[in-house]
């Protein structure tokens, strides 16, 4: 390129060529289009002006701040970003969690707003924490009880659901409720045929099947002081209703043996500093309101 | 430097220019830089109805959010609105919801099919009168005209060394161009808000920060595309010239120089016979008056936005020389073509091209105005709880969750029943947060859809089948409006 008369200049197109020859193809060295280049500046432009503004330099010891970065004019931070966004997400809860602070079911229920409210947070909070065990729906498993249906072992009022949740069931906390089935067959207290006796007669109690005398005296002799001789429980003690159609554990004859064979000790943990009072507040609110809650009256049999 | 000769004047008042193509075919580079065009204003007919188009597309435009339109308590009074936050978009008596987008594919298609329909008659006349491109434009060429004068002066100013004279026509020019480009980018924002409540806000530095930035980007695009880029933006940027060429044919009304009129060419004295030559003198007023800086006798192009001016420009000349006017014209191709071959003119506006478009756009149009008069202003939806798919209780009955969703796309709240239709006549119903009573009252609020949690219970001794099938109906006792969604109670009974 020593002179302007040394550039070659193609007989076709009347473009210019860059000097190079590959098998006797020049290559044309056509400007590039205007507005290609001007954005091109516009770029150059941008990116200075971004790094003057916004974090661009890394691998920098000894800048201030959270990082080893140059920070920019903005002093921009997703990181203290993220810490706000959450802050402000907080905030707007914050309505309708101290809406929910006191607030009795009824209250709750006849709110549409706080009713959606405790739904959602309910919803998001049991899904985090529950479901794993009681399923996402509350439908429970073989063990896990369902809590949308109308039974509670241990109370279903808007209150007795809270405690529940706060010292859980045989779980290790001061406050927590505790019944112990004893295992009448692992710890050889009945014999095989006492066990499918008395399960036969229990299957009786709710309608299935039929009772025989061996089973109705072992249940006497055993079982009345908790599940008491109607066979309907005692929710002070822990102990289940066995003639509704309920059966936490089974309701197969084979089950029922078994739960008397081993002894069952379902154990729900005690959330209580696990989890805030607020978020313990709408998950009792979200159970309840799953459809089987009942009034703080109900009788302690729940009937 | 002048642009105009005097001498050998065809007739009093008729100048010759020297006016070149900026955009032909012959000398047009890949490379090449941009040329300014200096159109010359033209006087006439067409001149006059782009005039006033543009006063009516501005005049819409800047106070068509100033419109009021009552609709009712605790809802937005603005004729034409689109209301992001509360997701709602308002146009008089419509008011469309985010599910009823389909209204503005209706009238997205119901545009695409008049544009066709007008290409196919006309040939662009969007393009020429109705484009907000052109529109602008022209608003910009008429303030720099203002400023600097016509396109002799213009061109002068250009060349000239930078004086105080200049400085102030040029800067007063960008000046009222930014002014102008503000109000536009100012009238777009009002569309999305209150008007009234904006402009208040706006100024006072309250408006939300997407008014500013898109304020300021409208403005942007404004005054440079209407100020700076005009024809670029026709030429490179737009697709339309490109598919133009699929809308229009040779039957349509375009912009056209009649060839077999005007050639031969060439220049003519006042005295000189008319035989064995056209009536084009190649005066090249049409060339002076083009915004898009084309010769309109090289035929039809597609740097051409048929806007007409040439015809106003040509006619005044043809008046001047005493020659029959419309050498430049709207007629179609077919026609110049049949006069070239001594021919008499036919017009075929009902052909099956335009058949089609019309057609297509009726029923468009009947289908977006049948759906538009039985839109409901009341919808139900229920969505059955899966899981649990239902809920065995205690005494053996049977329970199903439902979310039950009430669309009220009324101005007022209202009162609505519920009843459920067929199915066991023994269900319970029970709706969280509403009382127990037949038929159970559910209140929903004006121009809103409300959620409802809702549990039908089947007693155990009713349980007869796998499941129950019935309707939901809701039903409002004021203005009789009803309805209706069908679901089921799953009983888990396997029979």
């Amino acid at each position: 390129m020593s002179d302007k008369n040394d550039i070659e200049r193609d007989d076709h197109t009347g473009t210019e060529t860059t000097g190079h020859e590959w098998d006797g193809i020049k290559e044309l060295d056509t400007p590039l289009p205007r507005w290609w280049l001007y954005i091109f500046y516009a770029t150059v432009v941008w990116a200075i002006v971004y790094m003057v503004f916004m974090p661009a330099i890394p691998g920098l010891p000894g800048m201030p701040g959270d990082g080893d970065h140059t920070r920019g004019l903005r002093n921009h931070s997703e990181r203290v970003n993220v810490v706000a966004a959450l802050e402000a997400l907080e905030a707007s809860r914050e309505a309708g969690y101290a809406a929910l602070e006191g607030a009795s079911i009824s209250e709750i229920e006849n709110d549409p707003q706080l009713l959606q409210f405790v739904t959602a947070a309910g919803d998001a909070a049991f899904g985090d924490n529950c479901a794993t065990c009681h399923g996402a729906g509350g439908q429970g498993f073989v063990g896990y009880p369902n809590l949308n249906d109308d039974v509670w072992l241990w109370g279903g009022s808007y209150d007795a659901i809270r405690e529940t949740l706060l010292y859980g069931i045989r779980a290790e906390h001061d406050m927590t409720r505790f019944s112990q089935m004893p295992a009448y067959g692992r710890d050889e207290l009945l014999t095989t045929a006492e066990i499918e006796a008395v399960a036969d007669h229990v299957l009786s109690l709710s309608g299935e099947g039929e009772s025989n005398p061996l089973g109705q005296q072992v249940y006497a002799q055993q079982c009345v002081t908790c599940h008491m001789e109607d066979g309907r429980g005692d929710r002070l003690q822990g102990a289940p209703n066995l003639t509704d159609r309920e059966w936490l554990y089974g309701s197969s004859r084979e089950q029922v043996i078994n739960s008397i064979y081993r002894g069952p000790y379902g154990v729900m943990p005690a959330w209580e500093g696990r989890l805030d009072d607020r978020t313990i507040d709408a998950l009792a609110a979200y159970v309840f309101l799953l459809g089987g809650g009942e009034a703080a009256t109900a009788g302690p049999t729940g009937q | 430097m002048t642009d105009t000769q005097n001498t050998s004047m065809a007739a009093p008042g008729v100048r010759q220019s020297k006016a070149e193509a900026v955009n032909t075919a012959e000398t047009r580079e890949l490379y090449q830089a941009r040329q300014q065009i200096y159109p010359k204003l033209a006087h006439g007919p067409f001149r006059l109805l782009k005039w006033v188009m543009m006063a009516v597309a501005l005049g819409i435009y800047y106070f068509l959010p100033f419109v009021r339109w009552e609709r009712g308590e605790g809802m937005p009074d603005q004729a034409v609105l689109v209301d992001f936050a509360n997701s709602r978009f308002y146009f008089f008596f419509i008011e469309i919801w985010p599910n009823e987008i389909y209204y503005i594919t209706g009238l997205l298609i119901l545009a695409s099919f008049g544009l066709f329909l007008a290409t196919a008659l006309l040939g662009r006349v969007w393009c020429g009168y109705a484009c907000p491109q052109t529109v602008w434009t022209d608003l910009f060429i008429m303030v720099e005209r203002f400023f600097e004068g016509d396109r002799n002066a213009r061109m002068r100013l250009d060349k000239a060394k930078w004086s105080f004279d200049k400085a102030w026509r040029k800067g007063g020019k960008h000046a009222v161009w930014l002014i102008i480009a503000a109000a536009t980018g100012g009238a777009w924002i009002l569309y999305f808000h209150d008007a009234f409540d904006l402009l208040e806000n706006f100024f006072s530095g309250q408006a939300a920060l997407s008014s500013y930035l898109f304020a300021g980007i409208l403005t942007f695009t404004t005054y440079t595309l209407a100020g700076t880029m005009r024809e670029q933006v026709c030429i490179y940027m737009c697709p339309w010239p490109r598919i133009q060429g699929a809308m229009t044919d040779r039957e349509a009304l375009n912009v056209t120089y009649r060839f077999d009129r005007g050639e031969p060419r060439g220049r003519h004295k006042k005295g000189e016979s008319w035989d064995e030559r056209g009536d084009c003198i190649d005066c090249k007023q049409c060339v002076a008056v083009c915004p898009m800086g084309i010769d309109i006798r090289d035929g039809s192009q597609l740097e051409c936005i048929q806007c007409a001016l040439c015809i106003d420009a040509c006619d005044d000349i043809m008046k001047k020389i005493e020659r029959p006017t419309g050498l430049i014209t709207y007629e179609t191709d077919d026609n110049v073509d049949r006069y070239a071959a001594g021919e008499k003119p036919r017009y075929r506006f009902i052909r099956p091209r335009t058949l089609v478009y019309a057609g297509a756009f009726a029923i468009v149009a009947l289908f977006m105005l049948g759906a538009l008069i039985t839109r409901e202003e009341l919808q139900l939806n229920a969505q059955r709880d899966r899981n649990p798919n239902y809920v065995q209780l205690s005494d053996g009955s049977v329970r199903n969750g439902y979310n039950l969703k009430i669309v009220n796309k009324a101005g007022e709240p209202r009162e609505l029943d519920l009843t459920l239709e067929g199915g066991d006549p023994a269900i319970q119903v029970r709706v969280l947060g509403a009382a127990a009573e037949t038929p159970m009252r559910l209140p929903v609020g004006a121009d809103q859809t409300q959620d409802f949690i809702l549990y039908l219970t089947l007693p155990a001794d009713a349980i007869d089948s796998q499941r129950e099938e019935f309707v939901f109906r809701v039903t409002d006792p004021v203005t009789g409006e009803t309805a209706t969604t069908r679901s089921v109670l799953v009983t888990g009974v396997n029979p």
